[in-house]
């Protein structure tokens, strides 16, 4: 025990020497054989070329590799600072599976790392797979949504989700390369690669120069889908389809910011169904309303291409009875109304956006079309609201949206029935620090709200109602509905109530750009002051390190087991599309 | 003030009118320059872009003034601000960009003035200006400018 403890010391010691090079894919890298990755040496000093020696098991790297790397004198961080010399070999292929020790040195600089290829099984499991994503859905979400669709009595729920009926298979780990924290575009890209990165990143290994687009990429799902078959790509979603979650399916940046480019990725690989919101990244800067900074119509190239295109949900109706397979529909040029605003309230932005269809439209068309290809599908399908309703602490939002996520599931559930080559995967990309911690109840006394919390046994139940039978709750301000908490936020008043005029903003910044609680709820009765307890830069509550709990049912499922790195994820897709054989 | 009013002056009206009158000069002027609300930019919105107001192309190159509130600004040193409808926290949900709502004004101070609490109420006011511009400095691009503008607290 004792030896041991030292040896876990040393080695501790051992990798945080000086002049330590870096080596991509990172150690431990799991890669799936055949897909293209580029491989990137960074020394942390500047090295001669003749120094420099990489071997693969042993090998020359060059031989195994199959062809030299160029070598970067110095490679420049911001200010020209010189970061040290570099090797980078783009779109190396490993189509053995196996163990690969990839050896570096250079003078007094040695990295050593392992990589383990893995192949798949030959025949594809499932010819179809559905991989459903509810952002930052966490298990408050899912209780929560249950409670106020479903509602409770003597402690049983009344109604199951479609989400109840899916076994949960796997507890799935989110941490990203550089930090136990985490968000939307790494952990995505996690599913959808098979790699870890850091956050912010997308299909890309995050490298220390500052440029965004030059980072070692991976290959992604929708690319491997190309690489290897004739199977269609669909890619569903209520936040901007060059938003991390739909971008991670195709791009490469160190920057989920680069929207611009990330809609070129789109194009690259055109997904042959892409629905969703973010059409301002898609017009020319001349146009109002676009957000590019490029003369560029995307719409444009991506009608040249053969895709019809809607703009609406009678377009998209109009789109799905017809015989154009390849179909784009933007509803919106940012991100999509949440449901409670779309469908209910007609806030945010339904007033501009007057007829935008919901997530379950857009997965039954997406179904529709992709269904017709006898070679099969992947098609992603992300309920992006529950995330982007959990961060400002809306949770009547966040909960309404997770309510109709599990609609889309549904949907998903009903093509599988009859379709039973089919794998479905239901799971967020993290979670948030949220849970429900009993009700609110107007009808008791007093006119401190605070005191109309009620917790253990107070706690009783709420009194949604959903007279109409839609799944929703007729409406979402009763007198005794959800009391739910955040562990973690800006400061903020709490007001125990729905936001019926428009999402919350908890707190906006002020001239010394510290996020400050948002006085428009002040004065809301009963409303509390909540001092926050994270950094005065962060606007918003924040994603949390907790696992995500990953459910799967048709053939394939087998493989999602116990605790998973989110790079696992991935491995088992390509083992039921058989992605990994030698034979293509 | 009724003419009645203005008819039957004393001394004691009399100073409060002389008391009233800069504010008054500053309605004549606000007079002089239309009003043009949020409410009022876009004719229609739509994925496929949005289309400015008649009211907007028929106050090109005058003299508006817009109520909205300050953003806080991409840089110290830029020379402009953002007037957004409403205070804005930068990009509530994501943690690598800024996105702006559609419906910004980039104000373009004629001179320097010293910027308010961004979530403040202020009365921008210049000269309007539409149509796709890239910020020279920052590469901003805006579809919808106030020029040689100044702005005040309200």
């Amino acid at each position: 025990m004792r030896k041991l403890l030292l040896a876990m010391m040393s080695a501790t010691v051992m990798s945080g020497a000086a002049h330590a090079a870096t080596v991509y894919p990172l150690d431990r890298a799991t890669v799936l054989a055949g897909s293209p990755f580029d491989f990137k040496v960074e020394f942390s000093q500047v090295v001669k070329p003749e120094d420099v020696k990489v071997t693969v098991n042993g090998e020359s790297y060059d031989a195994v590799f199959g062809k030299a790397a160029d070598f970067v004198g110095e490679e420049k961080g911001t200010e020209d600072k010189v970061l040290g010399s570099a090797l980078i070999l783009r779109g190396v292929k490993l189509a053995k599976p196996g163990q690969y020790k990839v050896e570096v040195s250079a003078g007094d600089e040695k990295k050593s790392v392992n990589w383990d290829v893995y192949g798949t099984s030959a025949t594809p499991k499932a010819k179809n797979i559905i991989f459903l994503l509810g952002d930052g859905l966490s298990v408050a979400h899912r209780t929560g949504a249950r409670l106020m669709s479903k509602g409770m009595t003597e402690g049983k729920a009344n109604g199951r989700l479609a989400m109840d009926d899916i076994p949960p298979v796997a507890f799935i780990g989110t941490s990203s390369t550089s930090a136990i924290a985490t968000d939307s575009a790494n952990t995505m890209s996690a599913y959808m690669t098979g790699h870890k990165s850091a956050v912010n990143a997308l299909g890309v290994y995050a490298d220390r120069t500052p440029a965004s687009l030059d980072d070692p990429k991976v290959e992604t799902i929708g690319e491997a889908l190309r690489r290897t078959g004739k199977k269609s790509l669909g890619i569903v979603t209520t936040a901007e389809v060059e938003d991390a979650t739909p971008a991670a399916l195709v791009s490469h940046t160190r920057k989920r910011g680069d929207k611009a480019d990330i809609v070129g990725m789109m194009y690259d690989v055109k997904p042959d169904v892409l629905l969703g919101g973010g059409s301002a990244y898609f017009l020319a800067k001349s146009v109002p309303g676009s957000k590019r900074k490029d003369d560029k119509d995307y719409i444009a190239l991506f009608k040249d291409a053969g895709y019809a295109v809607a703009t609406d949900k009678n377009e998209l109706a109009a789109a799905a009875g017809s015989n154009q397979d390849r179909l784009l529909g933007l509803f919106h040029t940012g991100n999509l109304d949440v449901t409670l605003d779309r469908e209910f309230l007609k806030k945010g932005t339904v007033d501009k956006f007057p007829n935008q269809p919901g997530l379950v439209d857009m997965t039954k068309v997406a179904l529709g079309k992709l269904s017709k290809n006898p070679d099969g599908f992947f098609l992603m399908v992300e309920g992006a609201s529950i995330d982007k309703m959990s961060h400002p602490l809306d949770w009547d939002r966040a909960l309404v949206d997770t309510i109709e996520f599990d609609k889309a599931v549904a949907v998903a559930r009903e093509f599988q029935a009859k379709n039973p080559d089919t794998l479905i995967v239901v799971t967020g990309d993290h979670t948030h620090g949220v849970s429900i911690i009993g009700t609110v109840d107007d009808n008791k006394p007093g006119t401190e709200m605070r005191e109309k919390v009620g917790t253990y046994a107070a706690a009783g139940f709420p009194n949604y109602e959903d007279k109409d039978g839609d799944g929703y709750p007729d409406r979402v301000d009763v007198s005794r509905r959800l009391f739910i908490a955040a562990n973690n936020g800006p400061d903020h008043y709490e007001t125990f109530r729905p936001k019926l005029d428009g999402p919350f903003v908890p707190a906006i910044q002020n001239e010394k750009k510290e996020y400050v609680a948002n006085e428009a709820y002040k004065d809301v009765p009963g409303a509390v002051f909540v001092q926050g307890n994270l950094p005065k830069d962060e606007d918003s509550g924040v994603h949390a390190v907790d696992d995500v709990v990953l459910q799967a049912a048709g053939p394939g499922a087998e493989g999602f087991r116990g605790y998973m790195e989110q790079s696992d994820v991935y491995r088992v897709l390509a083992d039921t599309f058989a992605l990994g054989t030698e034979k293509m | 003030m009724s003419k009645h009013q203005i008819a039957t002056i004393n001394r004691r009206d009399f100073l409060a009118a002389a008391a009233a009158l800069p504010v008054m000069g500053i309605a004549v002027r606000a007079k002089a320059s239309e009003k043009l609300g949020f409410g009022e930019l876009y004719k229609s919105f739509g994925p496929l872009g949005l289309e400015f107001s008649d009211k907007v192309k028929q106050s090109s190159g005058k003299d508006v003034a817009i109520n909205g509130f300050m953003a806080p600004p991409l840089k110290a040193e830029a020379a402009f601000f953002v007037l957004t409808e409403i205070p804005m926290s930068l990009c509530p949900f994501c943690s690598s960009d800024a996105d702006w709502p559609d419906n910004i004004v980039v104000v373009y101070l004629s001179s320097k003035q010293t910027f308010v609490q961004y979530n403040a109420p202020i009365m921008a006011r210049g000269v309007l200006e539409f149509g796709s511009w890239t910020d020279p400095e920052t590469g901003f691009i805006s579809q919808l400018r106030l020029r040689d503008a100044s702005f005040r607290t309200v």
